[in-house]
C-alpha cells in the first residue's frame, strides 16, 4: 500500500517528510502529466491542506508569496508594478486551469528549463524559504535551482514560500514569452526584467532568461552595465551580444540554439524598451 | 482506499477511492458521469474541464483527496431539468459542437469565464478558453456561441419545409447530446464485468525479439488474467486499408519495424494492468539499426523492411500529359524548387477506445471508428470469420480527420474478447495513441513550373518522395493522389508528375485530410507565386487566369463539369485587393512586424481513385409509420447524421422531424463506405436522396399516382395527395419484411470514375471540390514568429447541403492548415504528447470570412460535392504568400517554425549584403 499524507501544518509535514520518503504533490499539474499510462505508486505528501502557505503578504522591507499560493491568486493580487511581470508570466502558465491548481512552489521545484515562474522570481531577488525538522532556512533562488529539474530541496525539506525584498527605487517589471502559438506552450525563450528608475537613470535593474540554459540564468553583466544609464527610449540598444554569453541554449524541437541566442536579445532588448517610463 | 465526501452538480456523492486517483478518473469510471473527457490526462488538452469551487480545473490532474469537501460541477451538471443552459443552446445552434469531444471541456471553461463576467470580450473568450484544444472547428463557431449566449434569436432556424431540407442550415440533429454530456463515445461504455486491454509496444525502431513464460506474471498480479500474443490469432495476423495488402500485424511477431508497435496485451483488471510495468514483460529484445528519414531508406544496401518491397520502394505514380520539354520551351517564367513538409498528428482529442464481446459464433466490436464495414472485413480475416460474423457497431467519434480509418483497438478487442469469451475493453492513453497510429506522410518535393509571358502554365514537372513509415497503410492512396493533383486547379497542357512511397522504420504514414494534397499545394502555388511575380501579374489574378474551369480537361486528361474555382478567387478580390493594399502601407512605415496577404488554391477529386467506392443507404417505414433513415455514413464531427437526413428527407418529400435515423451499425446499416476522402456528401448525399426518391416512387406506384403527389406520413397510415384526390395506404396491411418494417427504399451511388491508364489518364474521381483561400499574416522579423490576423476563404462546394456544416469544416480546415503552415511538425519518438507537438488553440485562429460557392457537379446530390479535405489544402500556400509579401522569404519547408523563417530572413539579408537588423 502507497502512503498518502495530508497535512494541515508545516510542522506535520515536516515530521511526515522526516519519517518517511514522500513525493511532495500541490497543485497536481507536474506530477500527473509525467505518469500518463504509468501506475500512480508513490508515497504521497499532499501539502495543499497546509492553508497557511497560500496567499501573498507584504511586510516591512519585503513581501512573501506562500508556497501555496496559486498562479490565479498571483494575477488576482493587488500587488505594485514591480511584479507586473510576475503577473504576466502567472498568466503564461498553462490555461486557466493549470492557473488554477499550479502553485508557485510548484512551478520552481520542479525546476523545468522552461518553467515560467522562475524567471520574473529570480528579476525580483527571491529567496526560498526551506523547512525540515532541523529548522527553517532560506536561500537564493538562484542557488537553490541546480540545473534541469535539479534543485537543492533536501529529501525531508518542503518549501514554504518566497521572500522578494522591497527595491530601493520605485520599480517596474516585465516578462516576454516566445512560442510557436498563443496558449498552453512551453517557451522557446523567456525573459523578465525589472528595472529601479533612480529619477531617470537605471537604479537597478536584473534580468534573467529562461530556457536559454539548464536553469533560468540572470545577466549579471548586462545588469551592472546599465545601472546609472539614462531609463529612456533606446536603452535596449545598449544590450550586446556578450550580455548573454553565459547563456546556452541547447537545439531542441522547438529551436534551435543558435535561434534562442538570437532571439533572447531581442527579447531582453524590448523588455527594456518596455520597461521605459513613457511620460 | 479512502473515503470522499464531495457535491457533485448539487448533489453528495461519496465515493471509495485510493487519494492519489485523478478525479477525472474518478468521475468516469467509478461515478459514470462519462460527459468529462480524457483526451491527455497531462493537462494538454482541457477536455476533461470541471469546475471545483467555483473555479475551472482539469480533473486529469487533481488527486481526488483535493476534492474531499469540494462543490464539483461537471458538463452534467449545466442543464436543469433536462432543459439545456443557455451556455448549451448556444453551443448547440452555432454550431460550436462538431465531434463534441472538447465541448464539455470548451463548456466548462465558458462557464467558467460567464460566472465572472457577463459579457466579455473576444479576448477576455480567448484567455478563458485557451486551455481547451479542439480540433474540428476552428474555435470560431465557440467564439460567437459564447458572445450570443441568451441572445441566439440570429442562429435559430425555423424547421424547414418539406422539400427544403437540403441547402438549410439546420442544427445538427444529435447537437443535443454533444452538449449535455450525453453522448458516448469510444471510452465512455462498456459492459460492468468487462476485462480491461493494454497493448505493451516496442521500445525499439528496428528489433527482432522473443517472448518468455508469462506464467510467473499471472501469479505476481492476480488481476492480469491473459496476456495475448500472435500465437493467439485466429486468422490472419495481418491488416491494412486495402483489400490485397495486409502487412501490418495486428500483433508483432519475432519482428518490429516501429517503435510502438504493439507486441502483446495483457488483460484483466484495470488495477492490474495499470500496474505492470512493460519491463516487467518477458520479452527479450535484439535491437537492430533503424532506416529512417528521406535519404538512407532508399540507399544502395539499405536494410529492408518488407521482403516483397526491395529497396524499401512501396510503389511510383505517374501522370503524363503533353511533352513537358515543349512545353518549358515555350515559357517564359519558369521556377524549379524544393519543398519539404514534417509527419503530422491528426490530434483528434477522443484518443482510439472501444470494447468487444463475443456472442455465440459472432464478435461485436463498439468502437470509435471512421469506418465501419472496412473494420468489419479487415477483423474478419484476422478472427478467420466470415464477414458477417462481425458486427461493429460505432460510438460516436471524438474526431477522426484519416486517423481512424486504420485498425486500432479493434484487433485486440476481438482477439482477447474472442479468447477469453468475456466482454473486454481498451482505451488508448495519448502518448500510444501518438506512437502507434498513423500520421500524415512527410515529403520532399521538387517541382518546375513555366508559364508563357502572358502568364499562361505551360509545363509542369514535379517530383514527390513520401515516407509511408512502417507499414503501407493509405501509402498507395497518397502516392496516386499527389501526382493526380500536383499540378493545382489549373489548366496545364503538359504534365509530367511522379510520386514515390517509400517504407522506413518510423511511425506508419496513413491518411490525413487531403492525402498529400496539402503536401503537393505547397510546392504549385510557391511556383505560382514566382512565376506570377516574373511576369509581374498580381498572384491572385494569375490564378484566375490559369484556373481550370468548367470543359477543360485535366493533367489526367479528365473533363471537367463542375468547376468553380474562378468564382472562389471572384468571391476575394475585393478583401484580396483592400488587404494588399493595407498590408503594403502598413510596411512603408514598419520595420520590424510587417504584414503581408497570400493566396492559395486547392482542388480535390472527391472519393476514392479510380477505383469504386459505392454507398447503400436503405428507409425504411414500420407498419406504425415511423420512418427511418439507415445511414452507414460514419458522423465524426462533420454532421452526416444531419445532411444524409436532410438529402433523404427531402428525396422523400418529408419534414426532417418526422424522419428517425439509425447509423452506423454494420447489422442495422449497408455499406456507405468510409468517412473520407470528402466523398459522404458527394457519394452518400447521392444515395441517402435515391433512396428517399426509391421509397416515394414505391409510395406513389401503390397510389398509382403521378410524380407530383405528396406523401403524408401518419400514424399507421400514409395519406398521398395528387391533385384534389387522396389515396390512403393502410400500412399494417402491407406484408412486412424482414426486419418488420413493410416498406423499404434503397438508395445506392457509385462516382462514375475510369481506371488510369500506364501515363496516369483516365478519370480517377467522379468530381472535384476547389477552392481559394487568402490569409493576412504579420510577420515579426526580429523572432521569426507569424501572426495570421484574417483568413478569407472561398469554397465550390457544388451545393451546400447545410451552409452551418460547411462554414464549420471550413473552419476546422483552415485551422489545420494553420497548424501545418506553422507549428505542427511530429517527430517520432520525441513529440508524442500535446505540449511538445502543438495544435493551435484558441488563440491562434482568426477571424476567417467564408464563400459558398456552389458550381453544381451533374451527378452529385442536388450538385453536391465534398469540403471536408478542401477546406486545409489551401490554407499553407496562403499563409506563406503572406510571408513572402511581409519578408520576401519564400517558404519551402512546412511547418514554418519561428527558428526556421528567423533564419531564412538573416539568410537572405545576407544574400543581398543587408545587416539591417
Amino acid at each position: 500500500m502507497t502512503l498518502y499524507l495530508q497535512p494541515n501544518s508545516v510542522e506535520e509535514a515536516v515530521q511526515a517528510l522526516a519519517e518517511h520518503s514522500l513525493f511532495v504533490l500541490a497543485g497536481g499539474t507536474d506530477y500527473y502529466p509525467a505518469r500518463v499510462g504509468k501506475p500512480l505508486d508513490d508515497d504521497i505528501l499532499d501539502i495543499t491542506g497546509i492553508t497557511d502557505l497560500r496567499g501573498i503578504a507584504e511586510n516591512e522591507d519585503h513581501f512573501h508569496i506562500g508556497a501555496l499560493t496559486r498562479w490565479t491568486d498571483v494575477i488576482e493580487s493587488e500587488l505594485p508594478p514591480y511584479f507586473a511581470g510576475l503577473k504576466l508570466a502567472a498568466r503564461e502558465v498553462g490555461g486557466v486551469q493549470i492557473q488554477n491548481s499550479g502553485t508557485v512552489a510548484g512551478n520552481i521545484c520542479n525546476a523545468s528549463p522552461a518553467a515560467d515562474g522562475i524567471p520574473p522570481l529570480l528579476s525580483l531577488n527571491a529567496e526560498i524559504v526551506l523547512a525540515s525538522t532541523r529548522g527553517e532556512h532560506s536561500m537564493p533562488l538562484a542557488k537553490f535551482i541546480m540545473g534541469n529539474r535539479k534543485t537543492r530541496c533536501a529529501r525531508d525539506e518542503i518549501v514554504t514560500g518566497f521572500r522578494i525584498p522591497k527595491p530601493q527605487f520605485p520599480a517596474s517589471s516585465t516578462f516576454l514569452k516566445l512560442g510557436a502559438r498563443k496558449y498552453l506552450v512551453i517557451s522557446i525563450v523567456m525573459v523578465a526584467a525589472v528595472v529601479e528608475n533612480d529619477d531617470g537613470k537605471v537604479g537597478g535593474l536584473q534580468v534573467a532568461v529562461g530556457s536559454c540554459s539548464a536553469a533560468a540564468k540572470r545577466l549579471h553583466l548586462l545588469e551592472r552595465s546599465l545601472v546609472g544609464q539614462p531609463l529612456a527610449s533606446g536603452i535596449g540598444d545598449l544590450v550586446l551580444e556578450e550580455h548573454l554569453n553565459q547563456l546556452s541554449p541547447i537545439n531542441d524541437v522547438r529551436g534551435s540554439a543558435d535561434y534562442r541566442r538570437d532571439a533572447a536579445l531581442t527579447l531582453v532588448r524590448r523588455a527594456l524598451e518596455d520597461l521605459v517610463p513613457t511620460s | 482506499m479512502s473515503k470522499f465526501d464531495f457535491t457533485l452538480n448539487g448533489n453528495r456523492t461519496t465515493v471509495d477511492a485510493e487519494p492519489v486517483r485523478r478525479l477525472a478518473h474518478v468521475l468516469r469510471d467509478d461515478l459514470g458521469f462519462t460527459g468529462t473527457k480524457i483526451g491527455c490526462d497531462a493537462g494538454d488538452c482541457g477536455a476533461c474541464t470541471v469546475s471545483v469551487d467555483g473555479r475551472q480545473v482539469c480533473s486529469c490532474l487533481v488527486p481526488v483527496a483535493q476534492a474531499d469537501g469540494a462543490e464539483v460541477i461537471t458538463v452534467e451538471g449545466l442543464a436543469e431539468n433536462g432543459k439545456l443552459s443557455d451556455l448549451q443552446e448556444a453551443f448547440h445552434l452555432y454550431g460550436a459542437a462538431q465531434c463534441g469531444i472538447c465541448t464539455p471541456g470548451m463548456l466548462m471553461a465558458a462557464s467558467d469565464l460567464l460566472a465572472r463576467n457577463d459579457n466579455p470580450s473576444e479576448d477576455e473568450i480567448y484567455d478563458a478558453l485557451g486551455g481547451v484544444l479542439c480540433r474540428c472547428t476552428g474555435y470560431r463557431k465557440i467564439v460567437q456561441a459564447i458572445l450570443h449566449v441568451g441572445d441566439t434569436s440570429a442562429a435559430r432556424i425555423e424547421e424547414p419545409k418539406v422539400g427544403e431540407a437540403v441547402g438549410s442550415r439546420a442544427a445538427k440533429l444529435d447537437g443535443r447530446q454533444r452538449v449535455d454530456g450525453s453522448e458516448i463515445y469510444g471510452a465512455d461504455k462498456a459492459p460492468e464485468d468487462a476485462l480491461w486491454l493494454r497493448a505493451v509496444r516496442s521500445p525499439y525502431w528496428r528489433a527482432t525479439f522473443s517472448l518468455g513464460d508469462f506464467e510467473p506474471l499471472k501469479e505476481k498480479y492476480p488481476g492480469l488474467v491473459d496476456v495475448i500474443t500472435a500465437a493467439d490469432v485466429p486468422g490472419l495476423n495481418g491488416f491494412g486499408v486495402y483489400p490485397d495488402v495486409k502487412d501490418q500485424p495486428a500483433l508483432a511477431e519475432r519482428f518490429v519495424r516501429f517503435k510502438g508497435e504493439a507486441v502483446v496485451a495483457i488483460i484483466g483488471d484495470f488495477e492490474a494492468i495499470s500496474s505492470i510495468s512493460d519491463e516487467e514483460l518477458p520479452i527479450s529484445w535484439q535491437e537492430q539499426e533503424p532506416v529512417q528519414g528521406f535519404g538512407p531508406p532508399v540507399a544502395e544496401n539499405a536494410p529492408q523492411l518488407h521482403d516483397d518491397h526491395p529497396g524499401n520502394i512501396l510503389a511510383y505514380g505517374d501522370v503524363l500529359k503533353g511533352n513537358v520539354s515543349e512545353g518549358f520551351k515555350s515559357s517564359c517564367a519558369v521556377f524549379e524548387e524544393s519543398f519539404q513538409t514534417g509527419f503530422v498528428e491528426h490530434g483528434y482529442i477522443e484518443p482510439e477506445a472501444g470494447w468487444a464481446q463475443r456472442i455465440g459464433d459472432r464478435i461485436e466490436i463498439s468502437v470509435t471508428t471512421q469506418s465501419p464495414y472496412m473494420d468489419r472485413d479487415e477483423i474478419a480475416l484476422i478472427m478467420g470469420l466470415e464477414p458477417e460474423k462481425v458486427r461493429i457497431i460505432p460510438t460516436a467519434c471524438g474526431g477522426g480527420f484519416g486517423g481512424k480509418l486504420d485498425l486500432s483497438v479493434q484487433p485486440l478487442l476481438a482477439i482477447a474478447a474472442w479468447k477469453l469469451n468475456r466482454p473486454v475493453r481498451c482505451t488508448y492513453n495519448r502518448l500510444e495513441s501518438m506512437a502507434s497510429t498513423t500520421k500524415r506522410h512527410p515529403s520532399k518535393i521538387t517541382a518546375r513550373y513555366g508559364c508563357d509571358q502572358d502568364g499562361k502554365l505551360q509545363s509542369y514537372d514535379f517530383e514527390g518522395d513520401f515516407n509511408t513509415g512502417a507499414y503501407v497503410s493509405w501509402g498507395l492512396t497518397v502516392k496516386d493522389r499527389v501526382p493526380i493533383h500536383a499540378t493545382g486547379p489549373y489548366y496545364v497542357p503538359n504534365v509530367k508528375a511522379r510520386s514515390r512511397a517509400f517504407f522506413a522504420n518510423e511511425t506508419p504514414a496513413g491518411a490525413f485530410r487531403g492525402f498529400g494534397v496539402p503536401q503537393a499545394a505547397i510546392a504549385h502555388d510557391a511556383l505560382m507565386d514566382m512565376m506570377a511575380e516574373k511576369v509581374g501579374i498580381d498572384p491572385l489574378e494569375f490564378r484566375h487566369i490559369n484556373a481550370i474551369r468548367k470543359g477543360q480537361e485535366t493533367a489526367t486528361g479528365q473533363k471537367l463539369e463542375s468547376a468553380g474555382l474562378d468564382q472562389c478567387l471572384e468571391a476575394l478580390r475585393e478583401d484580396w485587393g483592400d488587404w494588399r493594399a493595407h498590408a503594403e502601407a502598413h510596411n512603408q512605415s514598419a520595420t520590424n512586424i510587417r504584414r503581408g496577404v497570400g493566396v492559395g488554391c486547392m482542388w480535390y477529386g472527391c472519393g476514392n481513385t479510380s477505383i469504386a467506392n459505392p454507398s447503400t443507404m436503405h428507409i425504411g417505414i414500420k407498419p406504425d409509420g415511423t420512418v427511418t433513415l439507415y445511414s452507414g455514413a460514419l458522423d465524426i464531427g462533420q454532421g452526416t447524421n444531419t445532411t444524409m437526413m436532410q438529402a433523404a428527407a427531402d428525396g422523400l418529400g418529408i419534414s426532417l422531424s418526422e424522419l428517425q435515423l439509425v447509423w452506423g451499425d454494420t447489422d442495422l446499416t449497408a455499406d456507405a463506405g468510409k468517412s473520407s476522402a470528402s466523398r459522404q456528401a458527394y457519394v452518400s448525399g447521392n444515395a441517402a436522396k435515391l433512396a428517399g426518391e426509391d421509397l416515394r416512387g414505391q409510395i406513389l406506384r401503390m397510389a398509382n399516382v403521378g410524380e407530383t403527389a405528396t406523401i403524408e406520413f401518419g400514424k399507421n397510415k400514409l395519406i398521398v395527395h395528387d391533385g384534389d384526390t387522396s389515396h390512403e395506404i393502410n400500412l399494417g396491411s402491407l406484408s412486412a419484411l424482414d426486419n418488420g418494417e413493410v416498406l423499404r427504399g434503397e438508395g445506392y451511388f457509385d462516382p462514375p470514375t475510369e481506371p488510369l491508364d500506364e501515363n496516369g489518364q483516365g478519370k480517377p474521381y467522379g468530381t472535384y471540390g476547389f477552392a481559394a483561400q487568402i490569409a493576412d499574416v504579420e510577420v515579426d522579423l526580429d523572432l521569426g514568429t507569424v501572426k495570421v490576423v484574417r483568413m478569407g476563404a472561398a469554397h465550390d462546394v457544388g451545393q451546400s447541403l447545410n451552409p452551418q456544416q460547411v462554414e464549420g469544416q471550413i473552419h476546422g480546415g483552415v485551422a489545420q492548415g494553420l497548424g501545418l503552415a506553422l507549428m505542427e511538425e511530429y517527430i517520432p519518438g520525441r513529440t508524442e504528447n500535446l505540449h511538445d507537438y502543438l495544435i493551435p488553440t484558441i488563440g491562434d485562429i482568426p477571424e476567417i470570412r467564408t464563400y459558398i460557392i456552389e458550381d453544381p457537379e451533374p451527378t452529385g446530390p442536388w450538385g453536391a460535392k465534398g469540403i471536408g479535405e478542401p477546406a486545409l489544402c489551401a490554407t499553407a500556400p496562403a499563409i506563406f504568400g503572406g510571408i513572402y509579401q511581409a519578408t520576401g522569404v519564400r517558404v519551402k519547408q512546412a511547418p514554418c517554425t519561428p527558428d526556421r523563417l528567423r533564419a531564412a530572413i538573416l539568410a537572405k539579408r545576407g544574400l543581398n549584403g543587408n545587416g539591417h537588423g
